[in-house]
């Protein structure tokens, strides 16, 4: 007997844009869907929503095309909508299907989802690199900021510096400024107007381009490219930056370099997918446009392993309006697969596929236009956290370097950068490229930390189940 | 001109507070926010100091990932503090 019936037939994991219109799609058209996320509301990243207790009466002031989720949300049809729910183990069911492992709730009980199909839409975090004085209190990713403010209506500073590279900076910069805080300027370590000759090739892009432009322009934010935060500075806690003139590889010039004070830096260089699931299920994982890994998936969004989907930034990093086409086009492929019928031949299908491709290669082309430069490890000193979580400075990886090790692997076995709470998910990608490789795909056992008990409680499911 | 602030740019009336306890002092919190929200908005940003080197740490990644915000609510310990929905009455200790 089993302990969990294959009671849907998707189990959608993120309710972010892609995951949003995924289960609508598959729900609406009569399967059962069970939608879940480990956040209190559905909306994702970008999405984020307040908290009901602030009965906000804007609520979309936050976000750009708010119209779109209350779209997204009420068209969830029939759909079970699993909030706080942390998924950290998929599974294949000895059955078929997939159990898919959750805790949930503040005190993370351990429950278990059952479904036949299973799409992954787990989104993306941000990505950081190590610097001296990142770990100050104060120094925050922009992505949090972002949240912290679209979530709990809290801004991250009274004067802020947004830093790092891409796109996302603008509108972090933007809305803290509307908030309130006094944001001092933002530093963009690649060329600021890397983004500018693309986003001619989306005319909706160019002006939301000029638009955030206009913002900081209303806010007098400066906006400078070239421009690296090579050091956080403050006696415990965070009280000004070193801004440098970088060079194209973002090697810091002699000259050029600016004290800006500030209580909050907000920093971000782009995103990396959370592949934790995926990888899990053994999905086939390439690289995106800059290098970085991201789930293989069909045109329609099937990743290797068959029954799981995935869409939206676990496939490359894209923005929120492919996330959602992306999601659209999986949800339709899961009802197709589910009925035995062919997935694409109606005009609805193709007019998706065109613009589809268009957006990835617009996201593509702001994927290149704002890489990672190498040139950020001349920032490091010897006694630069690389490892937040397992304390490991930079002399410790050079000396792991220097005993032989070639690889991130072995970097981590000598010297125990990413061993610590987070596996990795913070310092992985630079301990990576401090290896010289490009960063991979995960490798770890479980999405979330999870108590002995409750795994115990599992193998006893789990034998039960083999009786 | 009045201040800028995230309650008026998006229109909130916010439901009256109610308090946690942090190290047994009052903190208070608009309903729905997490615990590291409300420690952030009452301007405690630090609530953790390191194993080794004694560091002093708040939120970070303010998503879940870093585990840099770590607490300890009700005697459940090693909850983050940025996902964790505070809740009146909550005594939430810190290390
Ligand atoms: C912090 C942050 C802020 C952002 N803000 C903006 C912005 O202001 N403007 C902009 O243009 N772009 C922003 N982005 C980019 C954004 O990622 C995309 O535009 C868009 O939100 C991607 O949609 P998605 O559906 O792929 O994933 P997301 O919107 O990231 O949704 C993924 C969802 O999956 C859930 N999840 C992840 N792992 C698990 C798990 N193991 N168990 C259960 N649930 C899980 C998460 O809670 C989340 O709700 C932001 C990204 C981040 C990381
Ligand atoms: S701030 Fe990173 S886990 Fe809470």
């Amino acid at each position: 007997m089993t302990g969990h019936d294959a009671a849907y037939d998707l189990a959608v994991v993120g309710a972010g844009p892609a995951g949003l219109a995924a289960a609508g799609v598959a729900a609406r058209a009569g399967l059962r869907v069970a939608l879940l996320d480990a956040g209190a509301r559905v909306g994702g990243q970008y999405f984020r929503q307040p908290p009901d207790g602030f009965h906000a009466s804007r609520p979309g002031a936050l976000h750009h095309g708010y119209s779109r989720f209350v779209r997204l949300r009420d068209g969830l049809g029939d759909a079970d909508v699993l909030l706080g729910h942390r998924v950290w183990a998929v599974e294949p069911a000895a059955g078929g299907g997939f159990a898919v492992h959750c805790l949930k709730g503040g005190r993370e009980r351990a429950t278990t989802v059952a479904a036949t199909r299973l799409l992954v839409a787990t989104g993306a975090h941000d990505r950081v690199l190590p610097f001296p004085g990142w770990d100050l209190p104060g120094v925050m990713t922009a992505g949090g900021a972002q949240a912290l403010l679209k979530g709990n209506l809290v801004v991250a500073g009274r004067r802020v510096v947004v830093a790092g590279t891409g796109p996302f900076l603008l509108p972090v910069a933007t809305s803290l400024a509307a908030a309130g805080a006094r944001v001092v300027g933002v530093f963009e370590a690649g060329g600021r107007f890397a983004l500018a000759p693309r986003a001619l090739t989306r005319p909706g892009k160019a002006v939301e381009a000029l638009g955030y432009g206009g913002r900081l322009a209303r806010h007098r934010v400066p906006y400078k490219g070239g421009r690296a935060v090579v050091a956080a500075h403050g006696a415990g806690e965070l009280t000004h930056v070193t801004v440098a003139r970088v060079d194209a590889e973002w090697r810091p010039y002699r000259r050029g370099h600016e004290t800006v004070r500030c209580d909050t830096l907000a920093i971000g260089y782009g995103f990396t997918p959370q592949l934790d699931l995926v990888a899990q299920l053994g999905c086939e994982i390439g690289a995106d446009a800059a290098g970085g890994p991201a789930v293989r998936v069909d045109r329609h969004m099937r990743t290797s392993v068959p029954g799981v989907y995935a869409a939206g930034e676990t496939t490359g990093v894209g923005g929120a309006d492919l996330a959602e086409l992306e999601g659209a086009i999986a949800g339709r492929a899961v009802v197709a697969d589910a009925r035995g019928v062919p997935a694409a031949g109606d005009p609805a299908a193709v007019r998706a596929e065109v613009r589809r491709r268009r957006l990835a290669a617009f996201a593509d082309a702001l994927l290149r236009a704002y890489p990672v430069r190498d040139g950020w490890t001349s920032w490091l000193r010897d006694d630069t956290p690389i490892c937040r979580c397992e304390e490991v400075p930079y002399r410790r990886v050079r000396e792991a370097r220097d005993l032989g090790a070639a690889d991130a692997r072995s970097i981590k076995l000598l010297a125990r950068p990413g061993m610590g709470w987070c596996q990795g998910r913070i310092c992985g990608e630079a301990v990576a490229r401090l290896a010289g490789e490009d960063p991979g795909p995960p490798r770890r056992p479980i999405a979330q930390p999870v108590r002995l008990g409750d795994l115990a409680d599992m193998d006893e499911r789990t034998s039960d189940d083999d009786a | 001109m009045t201040e800028a602030s995230p309650y008026r740019l998006v229109g909130a009336r916010p439901e009256p507070e109610f308090e946690m306890l942090v190290d047994g002092r009052p903190v208070p919190v608009v309903p729905g926010q997490t615990v590291g929200a409300a420690l952030h908005a009452a301007g405690i940003r630090i609530w953790r100091t390191t194993r080794f080197g004694e560091r002093r740490r708040g939120l970070f990644c303010g998503l879940g990932v870093c585990f840099d915000c770590l607490v300890t609510v009700n005697g459940e310990e090693n909850l983050r503090a940025c996902l964790t929905e505070a809740r009146p009455g909550d005594e939430v200790t810190t290390s």
